[in-house]
């Protein structure tokens, strides 16, 4: 079983580097683009093949590894 | 006094506060960070400043998980003193010893300047050397100390007297300009509920000696051993 983490930062937190792109992007002269925010994705193998199980590893992993939940929303995704 | 130093891989201005500490009075010993307790009768444990883990997943994210720190956490909640600078603060916000967290500068830039502080009050173990409303004149070095709370972690800090120093002008004028990574309030360092942990971006150990440019980084390692002399 594979998933996939993907963090993002909350509504209302500054995102300097999101900024950034997206000056980056206007200036490249790609249309059409009102905002960036950057996050981050992990793909992870699970070593088991019960779900719940599995389900339950993974929000221990972003509570309290992947995502610092003061800035951050974590979503999990099981393939 | 004596104090731990821990050194996780990638921290690299253990050296300097080493020095400052010894400077001032204490015994220092260094401490890996996979290491399961702390030397006997330590009073001080130090984060130094540097780069642990390369800054992967979040500055100070994987340090602030490090085995060693269970026994920081276990020393800190006996009231026992935690000084964690720049990188060390990062770690003390990630472990949960601080609340908040220091995000990237708001200005995109790597910043390493000298940097004035107002000392907000001087009555802790970290500041008894010296006068509230003082500006000291110390350094800063990071890309992520744009200081970040919510609202409410915020107005606790300040109703509390939680914060310990703020970025200022050289009259300890707390303006704009000063506050060159973004930080709420220009808060440049916070305390703990108790006042026995403290972490702050600035690095006071780089200001130790006339010869390179200035001694006020002195008074914070002469006030963490002379309140301990008291305590003793």
């Amino acid at each position: 079983m594979k998933a996939r983490v993907t963090v993002t930062l909350k509504n209302g937190v500054l995102d300097p580097q999101g900024k950034a792109i997206e000056g980056a992007l206007k200036s490249l002269g790609v249309d059409g683009i009102a905002s960036v925010r950057q996050g981050k994705v992990f793909d992870i193998e699970l070593g088991t093949a019960d779900k719940s199980q599995a389900e339950a590893s993974l929000k221990a992993a972003c509570e309290k590894l992947l995502a610092n939940t003061v800035i951050e929303n974590y979503r999990v995704e099981l393939t | 006094m004596k104090s731990a130093v821990i050194v996780f891989p990638g921290s690299n201005r253990d050296g300097d506060v080493m020095r400052a500490l010894r400077q001032a009075g204490s015994q220092v010993e260094k401490v890996w960070h996979a290491e399961t307790e702390l030397p006997k009768g330590t009073d001080l444990v130090v984060l130094p400043g540097g780069f642990s883990y390369g800054d992967y997943l979040r500055c100070g994210a994987i340090a602030g998980r490090a085995t060693v720190m269970d026994a920081v956490r276990a020393h800190a909640a006996r009231g026992g003193l935690v000084l964690g600078i720049c990188n060390g603060f990062q770690i003390l916000c990630e472990s949960g010893l601080l609340p908040g967290i220091l995000m990237r500068n708001a200005n995109l830039k790597f910043i390493c300047h000298r940097q004035f502080l107002r000392v907000e009050r001087n009555d802790t173990a970290f500041t008894r050397a010296y006068a509230k409303g003082q500006a000291i004149d110390v350094c800063v070095a990071h890309g992520e100390g744009n200081y970040t709370a919510d609202t409410e972690t915020l107005k606790r800090l300040e109703s509390e007297g939680l914060v310990a120093f703020r970025y200022s002008d050289t009259n300890g004028h707390v303006t704009p300009d000063a506050n060159r990574n973004g930080s709420m309030n220009s808060i440049a360092g916070i305390y703990s509920d108790k006042l026995n942990v403290l972490g702050m971006m600035p690095h006071p150990e780089n200001l130790i000696e006339d010869l390179v440019g200035g001694t006020d980084g002195r008074g914070l390692f002469k006030s963490l051993v002379s309140s301990f002399a008291k305590a003793a």
